[in-house]
């Protein structure tokens, strides 16, 4: 812990720094990291990458006038350079009468801090020779597992640990830390008509001994691969579409930047105004937790101090809460849900922690047999969508359902609708949620969206 | 230029980085074996000033500083990172990066020669050095502006942001070379409500220039631009979907070469194999109207640049003439590899990174046709005016790009407004099914980012009005 200790110390000292300068209010964030990042490709190594980081933040409050500075020079001049420039600018900012730091009365304490077990003590001993030796053995499971897997982008397996702190002239101090460890592999098979095709497969855990085995990993990146072949395009028309829990977590982010409430008070969101209505069918509950054990978005604090809580955002299909900090809070006259996030370059604004659509009580394979013709999508591409309108249209590829099974794999469609039609047309949501991302979502099925293809 | 933001490491900073000392962490890196390493030095200083609601809530300024050692030995790489610039401290990243070679043969540097790249982008007044109150006066403008343009409009807000990056690289090939590089970019978006509905529109630019900028593009032509979007698209309709004609609009719309070719000639991906251009030189890849230029030179655009970042100074490199494949864009480890000379295309997003082949200015050249006519060759289709960006599968060509603001053509005429939509393609079919080009190139305004691995790099597009005979458009309405 002795490293959180120094971390506090560098904190504590520029937001006095900041204090005597002249700022109302001052709030430091201090974060250090290091990793490896190890890469293999054809079983032989391609990049080791080894370095530590670290950075300093700092938000102050002239009054009502706001600024921001960020440093990754720790030299007592690059921090004094920081504090001289935050001031500097909070006096260009103009005074902006929602601004200010939380009731001194909200911040938490140290001892009301949850251990979330997201630290692992033996991940920084991991070697790079350990490294290169799982990101080969997950690469040669997918090269190994069939002859029409004719190449690779490579494997690369990542182990990272991090701890941050944060102290604020309110009177908080809070201190965090992480690790994280992943394997990814992207094998290619070559497909008729010159084309290629390429897929992956990753896990990725808190903690070192709970990592999927790296073949194992391998052979299912093989398997998303081959699957592929043949894809072709499919003659337009409306039909029922299936996410994979992968589309359907890329679907649940989009929900997320819409119930955020920066999002709202900008009026940059189709939710807006629209708190206590059905925004979602009724088998569709959104819940932000941030108290999971092990999980990848998990935090004991937010990012202004206040202590992390369990948020039900959407329940049956109707919008309960925005996610808020104080700021968004203010503007929408409302209270903060303890959503705050802070960025390493010292901006506040509120985020998800780990925002999960809740999973139902049918298997996918039920789920799939249920479905008669429909397209089940297992990628999508591209940024099509308006939070302002909900507009959606985004390219595809999956595969083509019918009579309740998967046949001819499919490429190079769009599909397309509003995403509060989307939303509104889930049908079924299966059980097979895995908290392997910070948003996350069980396959679900929505009964119809346009398709565009030939 | 002088600033007062530098980088220690300069010349004339307060520890100024020398050959002698180059030298010796080169060493380091190389005395456990390898082939080549580079040493790449940054600063990068920026600042950003956000302006809502009429007053400017928020400034912000920003310092990043760091030294990336790498060593190469074969196909391998060894990459470590520092951002405490001491001897020490830099000698550990140099020994730490030269552990992938360990055991093996070891070259010995190369002397040391000083280059000096041309300038391509000379800035009249560096933003970063200017008083924060003329750039809040710039944003006040435009949000003045975008206001009293429309009653409709409920919303605006506007941003200004902007850097300095310093880098010195030095080479075990005996290159030692600095480059300044400014960056700034300006943006204004406004919301329109009107009868329950709600829209957006924005619009922005910049590019490696400095606040002369404004002087040709000022606040108020960005605000009017973006008052423009946000009302016609009050109006928009459902899209059609299906495969038809699209006329895609000069300037942006490079971002289609960006996607549907640029990345696919990376030569990265086609040293391993993996991309859907490997082994196609010398073959037909476009229809022969197509001449696509990977121009790193273009004076003050976004995505030039001096040198690359190890150390080379990139020319203006033919990718696709008249519809043949000509080449590949560079970094030296692919240049080696294919036998050619690097095109200096090798970039990084900053000292945590190593390099890739990356594009800079990407620009389909201009046809013989008139921009009019080509509109009004169509029966039906859609005339594509803005971008929201894109994305293509390397492997097979497979690319998307979404339409913010686009309209139908009937009979020959731009019609109704269509809701944001998504265009996908496969990218030699769809270079194939060019079939007229406007004799308008345009450059697009400084705002595109592409990602890469994880890696954003700032670029530029640039292409004439375009004809795509068959093209599947990702609307609702069947």
């Amino acid at each position: 812990m002795q490293k959180l200790d120094e971390l506090l110390e560098v904190a504590e000292g520029v937001v006095a720094a900041a204090r005597k300068a002249g700022a109302d209010v001052a709030e430091a964030t201090v974060r250090g990291g290091s990793h490896l990042s190890t890469k293999v490709r054809l079983r032989e190594p391609e990049l080791v990458e080894e370095a530590g980081s670290r950075s300093l933040g700092l938000r102050v409050m002239l009054g009502q006038q706001v600024a921001v500075t960020y440093t990754s020079d720790f030299t007592p001049a690059g921090r004094a350079r920081l504090v001289e420039d935050v001031i500097e600018l909070a006096k260009l900012s103009q005074p902006d009468p929602f601004a200010g730091p939380p009731d001194p009365s909200l911040l938490s304490k140290p001892e009301q801090h949850a251990n979330l077990d997201v630290y692992d003590e033996a991940m920084d001993a991991l070697n790079a020779a350990e490294a290169l030796a799982r990101a080969k053995d997950g690469e040669d499971a997918a090269l190994s597992y069939d002859p029409r897997i004719t190449n690779s982008e490579g494997a690369t397996f990542t182990r990272a640990s991090g701890e941050s702190v944060l102290v604020t002239s309110g009177g908080f101090r809070g201190t965090s830390r992480g690790t994280y460890a992943s394997l990814v592999v992207s094998p290619v098979a070559d497909d008729a008509d010159g084309k290629k095709r390429s897929g992956y497969h990753w896990a990725a855990k808190r903690h070192l001994g709970e990592l999927e085995d790296a073949r194992g990993v391998g052979e299912e990146a093989a398997r998303r691969t081959l699957r592929k072949l043949g894809a072709s395009k499919i003659a337009s028309c409306e039909m029922p579409v299936v996410f994979d829990p992968d589309t359907a977590r890329s679907l649940l982010g989009l929900l997320a930047s819409c119930i955020n409430g920066g999002s709202v008070w900008r009026r940059s969101s189709y939710l807006l105004d629209r708190l206590d209505t059905q925004v979602a069918s009724e088998l569709v509950t959104v819940i932000d937790d941030p108290l999971i054990p092990k999980a990848p978005g998990s935090r004991a604090f937010d990012g202004e101090g206040l202590l992390s809580r369990r948020n039900v955002v959407v329940e049956k299909g109707v919008l309960k809460t925005y996610l808020m900090d104080t700021y968004a809070a203010k503007k929408l006259s409302m209270q903060s849900t303890a959503s705050a996030s802070r960025g390493s370059s010292g901006g506040v604004g509120a985020s998800t922690t780990n925002f999960v659509l809740q999973p139902g009580t049918i298997s996918k394979q039920e789920l799939l047999a249920s479905t008669k013709r429909g397209l089940y999508v297992t990628e999508m591409m591209g940024f099509g969508f308006n939070a302002v309108t909900g507009d959606f249209s985004r390219g595809a590829a999956g595969f083509l359902i019918e009579n309740g099974e998967l046949t001819q794999p499919v490429s190079e469609v769009t599909i397309s609708l509003n995403l509060d039609e989307i939303l509104k047309r889930i049908d079924a949501v299966a059980d097979d949620l895995d908290l392997r991302t910070s948003t996350a979502s069980p396959t679900f099925r929505v009964s119809a969206m346009t398709i565009a293809g030939k | 230029m002088t600033s007062r933001y530098q980088a220690p490491f300069a010349e004339s900073g307060p520890a100024p980085i020398d050959p002698e000392i180059a030298r010796k962490l080169l060493d380091v890196a190389l005395e456990q074996g390898g082939d080549y390493a580079d040493l790449f030095f940054e600063y990068a200083a920026s600042g950003s000033y956000a302006f809502d609601e009429g007053i400017l809530k928020s400034a912000g300024r920003f310092v990043t500083m760091g030294l990336g050692v790498r060593v190469m030995k074969g196909d391998a790489t060894g990459y470590a990172y520092v951002e405490d610039l001491d001897l020490d401290a830099m000698k550990h990243a140099a020994r730490t990066a030269g552990q992938i070679a360990a055991g093996g043969t070891s070259v010995v540097p190369q002397a040391i020669a000083r280059k000096s790249p041309a300038d391509r982008y000379p800035v009249g007044l560096l933003s970063m050095d200017v008083d924060g109150l003329v750039k809040r006066e710039l944003l006040e403008r435009a949000d003045r502006a975008a206001r009293a343009a429309d009653p409709r409009i409920v919303k605006v807000d506007a941003s200004l942001s902007e850097e300095l990056r310093e880098i010195l690289i030095v080479t075990s090939t005996g290159h030692f070379v600095r480059d300044r590089q400014p960056l700034l970019r300006f943006g204004v978006r406004a919301i329109a409500e009107e009868n329950g509905k709600r829209q957006s529109g924005s619009s922005g630019g910049g590019g490696r220039a400095g606040l002369e900028y404004f002087d040709e593009l000022s606040p108020e032509h960005h605000a009017a631009e973006a008052v423009r979007q946000a009302v016609a698209m009050l109006d928009a309709r459902e899209a059609p979907a299906g495969e038809m004609e699209v006329v895609l609009a000069p300037g942006d719309s490079g971002i289609l070469l960006h996607e549907a070719v640029g990345h696919g000639l990376e030569a990265d991906f086609n040293r391993k194999g993996t991309s859907n251009y490997t082994a196609q030189v010398g073959k037909e890849v476009a229809s022969e109207l197509c001449t696509v230029v990977d121009d790193a030179t273009l004076g003050g655009s976004r995505g030039s640049i001096n040198v690359d970042d190890e150390g080379l100074e990139p020319t203006s490199s033919v990718l696709i003439e008249k519809g043949i494949l000509r080449g590949y864009m560079q970094d030296r480890h692919s240049a080696d590899f294919f036998h050619v000379q690097p095109t200096g295309n090798g970039r990084r997003e900053s000292f945590r990174s190593h390099p890739m082949p990356r594009m800079t200015n990407t620009l389909l050249m201009a046809g013989q046709d008139d921009p009019e006519e080509i509109v009004r060759s169509v029966k039906k289709g859609v005339y594509a005016r803005k971008f929201g960006g894109g994305q293509v599968d390397i492997s097979n060509g497979d690319f998307v790009f979404s339409l913010t603001e686009g309209y139908l053509i009937e009979d020959g005429k731009i019609t109704a407004p269509l809701k944001g939509v998504n265009l996908i393609g496969n990218g030699p079919d769809v270079m194939r099914k060019v079939v007229m080009l406007g004799h308008d190139l345009e450059v697009s305004d400084g705002i595109w980012t592409c990602g890469k691995d994880g890696q954003s790099v700032p670029v530029g597009v640039g292409c004439p009005t375009i004809k795509i005979s068959a093209v599947t458009v990702g609307g609702t309405q069947l």
